[in-house]
């Protein structure tokens, strides 16, 4: 219970790192017509922003990312879901550049979400929370920015979730965004990538303690229906390959099978612990909210079908990498951005990286995808004119 | 596509990409098909402020290109090429690549399409040595520059010199140079019916001659430059 105790901290804004407010002036118009403001935003930053403002590195986090890309997370008191990538001498080395990292809009790590309180009624919003697409968390990342006073981003980064954003940023900022790296992403989420995530929905919906979304007023979880949620999503995060390795069939604390239901197989045993740890930390709303935000992007429709009117003109540096072992994301979605970057004549270099882990490559020590992103940083500082990042 | 551009021993660029390199004007826009470890867009970049991209089929060739920071995108000359859009390059480089795509001929229909001039190398199946092992010994023949048994090569479409200058006829093609260059990569000071027996490869510069397909409108090709420009960062890496 400590941890769902921090949980609440961060909700109440304690913990979450730096917060700021936006749309005061203006409210942010979302997607679905509704404007919304004021509204917070928690972000995190690490290394120091230079004199001329030009080395920004923006990182986008994946579904049930946060803003703590490396060291210690104050919330789940684990370390950063990043700390390969960000840091001195890392490929996003906080020597040179200025790393910032938002919580997306919906999320529930300190920027507004299903399960903050709605100033209007002074109850948490649950499900009269405004349904927020991926172009929605950029342009709350864009004001974000405009606060801090950076016109200029040097690299838009993510991973899956944070891909989509990185695309979304270069294609509907196309002068601030210099070079973008979308990693195991797509244009648009697949007829299976929707079912999956269905199957999560509805896994949270038919637990009674969601309570029609309300349950924060009614003191409950839905525990159980997140808890599947995350282990059918946690299925699709690694690969066949990668599961055999680490479980094969072996069974959890027996020597045999034990006629019944109980986790009988590591398998089991490792899914279900990753179900309870996180509750702790997610909030099931947001899950629905966040997971609607993927299945509802979709450049190629917001283009009339045609992908590559998306980068028309569009001046900004593109790396793409996926990964063999992907099939989540599998890397035919790269290559069609590719393809369709290849015909708006953008620059753009893509990489796929052999590697068994499954989706969640990206995430872990991937020497490849290190390199691959240094040497594309270090050609796009060449071709930087907005100052020395 | 991954004897692209190896550069030679010492890490200095392979005689013939040199020789390519020469022909390429300072600040230009490259495709280098099959662009393997990226030498040569290295050595242009460097040279002559090329804005360069490149395609290779070997993942190796393309992890290395873009850890070196060139912009390269894993592909298949065969079946990608079809994605750029008309007149996006000046210069497209085909080096030491054609004997390895499954169609040759619609490869240089999109290497035209795509760039105003094609620079392309082949090696040449008409040099004497190869007629005379397979005259003399009645087996495939292997040598320094063919130098994988016919089991073992990736090599899918071999042509003379002569082959492939008849082929640009059929397709409506402009030679505006052809250089005969010796096994190194030299260029040799043979003309004639000679080219075809002495040089080991090929070097062309292609063009297109019947084009009515191929121009846009004036004022649609300067958009597009404009819009290249603007994209482009100070410092001459746009096109001239």
């Amino acid at each position: 219970m400590r941890s769902t105790q921090r949980y609440d901290e961060a909700v109440a804004g304690v913990g979450v790192g730096h917060t700021a407010e936006l749309g005061l002036d203006a409210p942010l118009t979302l997607d679905c017509g509704v404007d919304l403001g004021p509204f917070a935003v928690a972000y995190q930053t690490y290394g120091e922003l230079n004199e001329d403002r030009s080395n920004l590195i923006l990182v986008c986090h994946a579904l049930t990312g946060d803003q703590f890309v490396t060291g210690a997370n104050p919330i789940t008191g684990k370390e950063g879901w990043w700390p390969f990538m960000v840091g001195p001498g890392l490929p996003f080395d906080t020597d040179r550049y200025f790393v910032v990292c938002a919580n997306v809009l919906g999320g529930c790590m300190g920027t507004e979400g299903p399960k903050s309180v709605n100033p209007r009624t002074g109850k948490p919003y649950g499900l009269s929370f405004p349904v927020i697409t991926i172009k929605d968390m950029v342009r709350a990342q864009a004001m974000l920015l405009d606060r801090l006073g950076i016109e200029k981003i040097f690299c838009v980064c993510g991973g899956s979730m944070g891909g989509m954003q990185a695309l979304q940023w270069a294609v509907t900022y196309p002068e601030r965004v210099h070079a973008a790296i979308p990693i195991g992403s797509a244009a648009h989420h697949t007829a299976q990538n929707i079912a999956l995530h269905e199957v999560g929905r509805q896994a949270i919906m038919g637990d009674a303690d969601w309570r029609d979304g309300d349950y924060v007023s009614h003191g409950a979880i839905p525990r159980t229906g997140l808890s599947v949620a995350r282990m059918a999503a946690h299925i699709s995060y690694l690969s066949e390959a990668a599961m055999h390795r680490k479980f094969g069939r072996q069974l959890q604390d027996r020597n045999s099978v034990s006629y019944g239901f109980g986790a009988d197989f590591q398998v089991e045993s490792y899914l279900r612990h990753q179900g309870t740890v996180f509750v702790e930390r997610f909030d099931a709303n947001s899950y629905l909210y966040l997971t609607r935000a993927m299945d509802y992007f979709d450049l190629v429709k917001e283009y009339d079908g045609v992908l590559a009117d998306a980068f028309e003109g569009c001046p900004t540096r593109f790396c793409l990498i996926s990964f063999t072992g992907d099939w989540l994301f599998p890397t035919p979605e790269s290559r069609k951005i590719v393809h369709a970057l290849n015909a708006a004549a953008a620059n753009v270099s893509f990489v796929e990286i052999d590697s068994d882990k499954g989706h969640d490559a990206f995430l872990l020590d991937e020497p490849e995808m290190f390199e691959t992103i240094r040497g594309f940083l270090m050609g796009a500082a060449e071709h930087w004119s907005g100052g020395t990042p | 596509m991954t004897s692209g551009s190896r550069p030679a021993r010492g890490g200095e660029l392979r005689v013939d990409l040199l020789l390519i390199a020469d022909m390429i004007e300072p600040g230009a826009r490259i495709l280098d098909v099959g662009c393997g470890d990226g030498a040569l867009l290295r050595h242009l970049a460097r040279a002559k402020k090329v804005d360069g991209r490149g395609i290779e089929l070997s993942q190796a060739g393309v992890n290395a290109c873009v850890a070196r920071g060139l912009s390269v995108v894993q592909g298949d000359a065969d079946t990608d090429l079809v994605n750029y859009p008309m007149d996006s390059f000046d210069y497209v480089v085909l080096s030491q690549t054609l004997q390895l795509v499954r169609r040759p001929r619609d490869v240089i229909d999109q290497l035209l399409r795509i760039g105003r001039e094609c620079l392309i190398s082949i090696p040449n199946f008409g040099h004497w040595k190869v007629r005379w092992k397979l005259a003399l010994t009645g087996r495939m023949p292997v040598t320094e520059v063919l130098d994988r048994q016919w089991y073992d090569t990736p090599n899918a479409h071999f042509c003379t010199i002569k082959d492939f200058e008849l082929l640009c006829g059929d397709l409506g093609i402009g030679i505006e140079r052809r250089i005969p260059v010796d096994k190194q990569g030299h260029r040799m000071a043979i003309a004639g019916l000679l080219v075809n027996l002495f040089a080991e490869q090929g070097v062309f510069v292609l063009s297109r001659r019947n084009d009515g397909r191929d121009r846009a409108p004036d004022g649609e090709r300067r958009r597009r430059r404009e819009r290249r420009c603007a994209g482009a960062p100070p410092g001459g890496s746009g096109p001239r």
